[in-house]
C-alpha cells in the first residue's frame, strides 16, 4: 500500500498511516490528504501544523481534549471545540488530521 | 486499609523483593510465590532482611512454587504461612488493594 | 452547572498509581508504563506516577537512543501535565543509590488552571517512607 508522489512511492499502514515519518512533506500532507477527500485550507493546514509541532516536541499525537485545549490557547475558542474538528476532519481529528500529518496512529486514540 | 504486596522474582537476582520489604505500611502482608520463594529459605543472605519485617507483617507463601522448588515449610524462616491457589484468591479478596513487585 | 457537568461530578474518581522500578529502553515495562498512563487519562481518574528503584532512570535528562536504534520516549513525559498528570513521586533514596540527585532529572512542568496557568513542578521528590504512604493511599496500584 502506497502514495505516490512526484513519481516516488511512499509506503503506508493498511489505514493509510506513513510507515515511515520522516518521509513527510507538505506536498505529500495534500496526496493523503485528497485520498481522504479532504481539501486543505488554511485552517486545516494550523491544526496539521499544530499536531507535527506537538509531535516534534513530545514525540506522540496529542489526545483530542488536549488538542482542542492547546487550540484554545493558540488560536483562541473558536477554534477550539470537538465540533470545529471534526467540520475540518469528518471523520475525526484523531484518524485523519494525525494521518494527514504524517503521524502514528495517537496512543488511545478511538 | 492494608495492601497485599506480591512478589515473584528471587531476592538473590533482582531487587524487587528487597525494595518491596522497604515499602510496607502498618498491617500490610507480603505473599510470595513463583521464584520468589527461594527468598524465603532460612539461613540464607536475605533471611535478615525478611525478621526485620516478620514481627509486623504477615508473610505467605504459595506452596505449589515451594513444592515445585523441592522447599518444605521446615526450610523456610519462621512466620511463613503457606497458602494454595484459594488461600491466593482469599488473601486478595481480604486487602484494600494488590501491589505486584514485578 | 449543567446536568450534565453534575453528572460527571458525581462519577467515583478513583486514586489510580503506576509503580515504575525498572530502567527505560533495557525492557518494555517502561513504555509501556507510559502508554496505559496516557490511554488511562481519557477516563478522568486521580493519576499519580510512581519512580523508584532503577524506574527513576526513566525521567533522567540528556536520554539520546539514536545509536541503540528505539524510540527515545523521554519527551512524553513532558506532556503529562497536558493529560493532567501532574504527581510524579521519584524516590529519593532511590536516587541516593544509583548517584543520582534531582538535578539529574528531566525539567518536568505542568501549567496550574486553578493558579492563573502558573507553570509548576510535577516532579516531587520524596524519601522511602512517604513513597509507602503514598502506595498505601491508593484505589488501585498497577506495577510495571
Amino acid at each position: 500500500m502506497t502514495y505516490q508522489l512526484n513519481g516516488a512511492t511512499i509506503e503506508h499502514d493498511e489505514e493509510g498511516y506513513l510507515t515511515d515519518i520522516s518521509v513527510w512533506s507538505n506536498d505529500l500532507a495534500e496526496i493523503i490528504a485528497k485520498d481522504e477527500n479532504i481539501d486543505m485550507t488554511p485552517e486545516h493546514w494550523e491544526v496539521v501544523n499544530f499536531l507535527r509541532e506537538y509531535y516534534d516536541e513530545y514525540q506522540i499525537a496529542p489526545a483530542i481534549r488536549v488538542l482542542v485545549k492547546a487550540l484554545k490557547k493558540k488560536y483562541g475558542p473558536e477554534k477550539a471545540s470537538n465540533k470545529y474538528l471534526y467540520e475540518l476532519f469528518p471523520y475525526g481529528p484523531a484518524k485523519q488530521a494525525c494521518k494527514i500529518a504524517g503521524l502514528p496512529k495517537p496512543t488511545g486514540c478511538v | 486499609m492494608p495492601t497485599l504486596h506480591t512478589v515473584n522474582k528471587s531476592p538473590f537476582e533482582r531487587t524487587a523483593f528487597g525494595s518491596c520489604l522497604k515499602h510496607l505500611a502498618a498491617g500490610d502482608a507480603v505473599l510470595v510465590l513463583e521464584d520468589g520463594v527461594v527468598g524465603l529459605r532460612k539461613a540464607t543472605a536475605f533471611a535478615g532482611d525478611l525478621d526485620a519485617v516478620s514481627g509486623d507483617h504477615k508473610l505467605y507463601a504459595l506452596g505449589p512454587d515451594l513444592d515445585a522448588r523441592g522447599l518444605k515449610p521446615d526450610d523456610l524462616v519462621s512466620g511463613v504461612t503457606v497458602v494454595d491457589y484459594g488461600g491466593f484468591v482469599d488473601l486478595v479478596a481480604e486487602h484494600d488493594r494488590t501491589q505486584a513487585w514485578l | 452547572m449543567s446536568m450534565d457537568e453534575q453528572t460527571i461530578d458525581t462519577e467515583v474518581v478513583k486514586k489510580f498509581l503506576y509503580v515504575n522500578r525498572k530502567a527505560p529502553y533495557g525492557t518494555i515495562y517502561a513504555l509501556e508504563s507510559l502508554e496505559v498512563v496516557l490511554i488511562s487519562a481519557a477516563f478522568d481518574q486521580d493519576v499519580s506516577l510512581a519512580f523508584l528503584d532503577d524506574g527513576v532512570y526513566q525521567l533522567v535528562d540528556g536520554q539520546d537512543t539514536k545509536a541503540i536504534g528505539m524510540k527515545n520516549f523521554s519527551p512524553t513525559y513532558r506532556a503529562l501535565g497536558d493529560y493532567e498528570i501532574t504527581k510524579l513521586f521519584v524516590e529519593k533514596e532511590s536516587l541516593d543509590e544509583r548517584g543520582l540527585t534531582e538535578d539529574d532529572l528531566m525539567e518536568i512542568m505542568y501549567e496550574d488552571e486553578d493558579d492563573d496557568w502558573a507553570e509548576k513542578p510535577s516532579i516531587r521528590i520524596v524519601s522511602r517512607t512517604e513513597m509507602a504512604a503514598v502506595m498505601a493511599d491508593q484505589d488501585v496500584v498497577l506495577s510495571f
